[in-house]
């Protein structure tokens, strides 16, 4: 018997000790190692060529805060949240709602919606870059109906980035769109008849009744706008690179256009470090006063 | 009346459901058509059937190596992040899912830390360190982050999936004198066969789409995936959109199918993943 538990003791460790340290390894070097780098690296004024000397302390931080872009990146930032919570987040739970009945043709129409979500950001990108050209896309051709110069979008600071944001919901709702259907297939039919058999329709049972059961749904789906947002590089870059004149950049593609192209090591990981904080505290916050029972 | 207002709820409904398809089926719509236009057509007729339909755009590029290049590339660089992401992650998970020890809640937690921040937090760090473990320019230097940055969502998947077979089957399992590390090949993997593939599903999806990390790791385009093709081929395309428009409609062709054949998959790990998330 003793035997048997020793055995099996030196195979947990065993199985321990061969299985983990892959992971942990990848984990700590590629993840946990650069974020405290970036701490490191955010103090000095640094090419990446050899090794950091040039400490400047927190100078690269005021750097950043006190750059214009930045601030309108940040703004930028806050557009695309409030258009997901104002537009994206209300349209994914309607047609969640109606698709989530079965009627025929409810599951493809499921699938087309959810199409955009997977297809890549960059892709998506020089698709809209089509649409917008004032010279082929879809503008231009409205525009030349009434005999009139389409403008070009893209090209001009006060349209750049309402531009991007139609692109945003085009090709974000979709996942939304499933979260809400996977939660309105799950919630139980019995408090809905209760509903219905007293006397509760349409919009009033919606209202009062299935909108308030989807609650925790509604909240991941917050957060995951939140976090997206924070994220969002990919798309920026075939539309407008951020620009023109700087007027759409997110925090990333910032980052990359001040800090990577241009090898500012110190300056590009300050950003960074802002950005980790940014993140780090929402996800804590949100989970700590939204999400507590999940 | 009551027939009525329920004729004006479904009215409702099909004029909103009609407006939702036309929103998203347009731009795909007319970047397929836009691929089999002439470029003076495109002009007058972005949106319509094409008048006469230019095969050769399409053809041209499917005849190319460059496409067939960076398709090659980017099929490389998932099938290695995907092979990688599995192995290493469903190792770890399975000591997470079954094995306690001095450390082990720490150990999860740490590596959960991961779904806090996303890799663009420290992309000029990671630069660095793949510069300086010699990996710029190759595969590697973009699969290994790749890998890391997708074990946190990976292990918590596999974890709980691991954790939700029988336990009957190790008990039953370790008493017959199956060590674990035998346990976890003959009996979990074959049995975690449908979250494996919807693990495999989504971290394929991701690395196939990705832009930042092989932008920032790449200098020669002979390794470039297609996303970073493509940006090149507009720069050099500016203004001929249809060829444009065809090499779109071929790079998202792949997606598209996998999509079809593997919704189940993609749908059920990206929601269920997220709501773990």
């Amino acid at each position: 018997m003793r035997f048997a538990v020793r055995r099996r003791d030196s195979s947990k460790w065993a199985a321990i000790l061969l299985f983990l340290p892959p992971a942990l390894l990848l984990f700590s070097i590629f993840v946990v190692l650069p974020a405290g780098e970036a701490g490191w690296y955010s103090a000095f004024n640094w090419n990446g060529f050899g090794r950091p000397t040039r400490w400047i302390g927190l100078d690269n931080y005021r750097f950043v805060l006190d750059n214009r872009a930045f601030g309108v990146a940040i703004g930028n930032n806050l557009k695309v949240i409030a258009v997901s919570l104002l537009v994206q987040l209300p349209l994914a739970m309607t047609l969640a709602i109606i698709l989530a009945e079965r009627f025929r043709g409810a599951v493809a129409l499921r699938m087309l919606f959810f199409l955009p979500y997977i297809l890549a950001e960059i892709a998506t990108g020089l698709m809209f870059s089509f649409i917008y050209d004032g010279n082929y896309g879809l503008l231009a051709t409205i525009y030349g109906w009434f005999g009139a110069e389409a403008p070009h979008l893209l090209a001009s600071p006060a349209t750049a980035m309402p531009a991007i944001l139609v692109v945003i919901v085009w090709k974000y709702f979709g996942f939304h769109m499933m979260l809400f259907i996977a939660a309105l297939q799950g919630l139980d039919r019995g408090v809905i008849e209760a509903a219905r058999i007293d006397g509760a329709t349409g919009w009033q049972l919606q209202r009062h009744v299935v909108i308030p059961l989807l609650s925790p749904t509604i909240r991941l789906s917050v957060f995951f706008s939140v976090v997206g947002s924070l994220q969002l590089f990919d798309l920026i870059m075939p539309l407008t690179r951020g620009g023109p004149a700087d007027s759409s950049h997110t925090i990333v593609s910032f980052l990359y256009t001040f800090g990577v192209t241009r090898m500012r090591v110190g300056f590009g990981s300050a950003v960074g470090v802002i950005l980790f904080l940014i993140c780090v505290t929402f996800a804590f916050t949100y989970k700590r006063w939204f999400m507590r029972d999940e | 009346m009551s027939k009525a207002r329920l004729d004006g709820t479904v009215a409702f409904k099909a004029l909103f459901l009609c407006a939702a398809v036309l929103f998203v089926a347009t731009p795909l719509l007319a970047t397929v058509l836009g691929g089999f236009k002439s470029l003076g057509e495109l002009r007058t007729n972005p949106f319509g059937l094409p008048h006469s339909w230019e095969w050769h755009n399409y053809a041209d590029i499917l005849f190319s190596s460059r496409y067939w290049t960076l398709l090659g590339n980017s099929l490389a660089i998932a099938l290695l992040t995907v092979a990688l992401t599995l192995i290493t992650g469903s190792m770890a998970a399975f000591v997470f899912a079954h094995l306690r020890f001095f450390g082990s809640e720490m150990l999860f937690a740490y590596i959960t830390a991961g779904l806090l921040f996303p890799a663009a937090t420290a992309i000029l760090p990671l630069f660095i360190k793949v510069r300086d473990l010699g990996l710029l320019d190759s595969y590697f230097g973009i699969v290994l982050p790749q890998v890391a940055f997708g074990l946190a969502m990976s292990i918590l998947l596999l974890r709980r999936f691991f954790r939700d077979l029988p336990p009957e089957l190790l008990e039953a399992a370790v008493v017959d004198g199956c060590s674990y590390i035998g346990f976890f090949g003959h009996i979990t993997l074959p049995l975690s066969r449908p979250i494996l593939a919807t693990v495999g599903t989504i971290v394929f999806v991701q690395s196939w789409n990705a832009y930042l990390v092989p932008l920032v790791m790449l200098n020669s385009d002979r390794l470039y995936p297609w996303p970073l093709g493509i940006m090149v081929y507009q720069g050099e395309f500016s203004s001929e959109w249809n060829l444009i428009l065809a090499f779109i409609t071929l790079t998202i062709l792949p997606t598209v199918v996998l999509f079809l054949f593997a919704q189940k998959h993609i749908v059920a790990g990206l929601t269920a993943g997220a709501v773990k998330g």
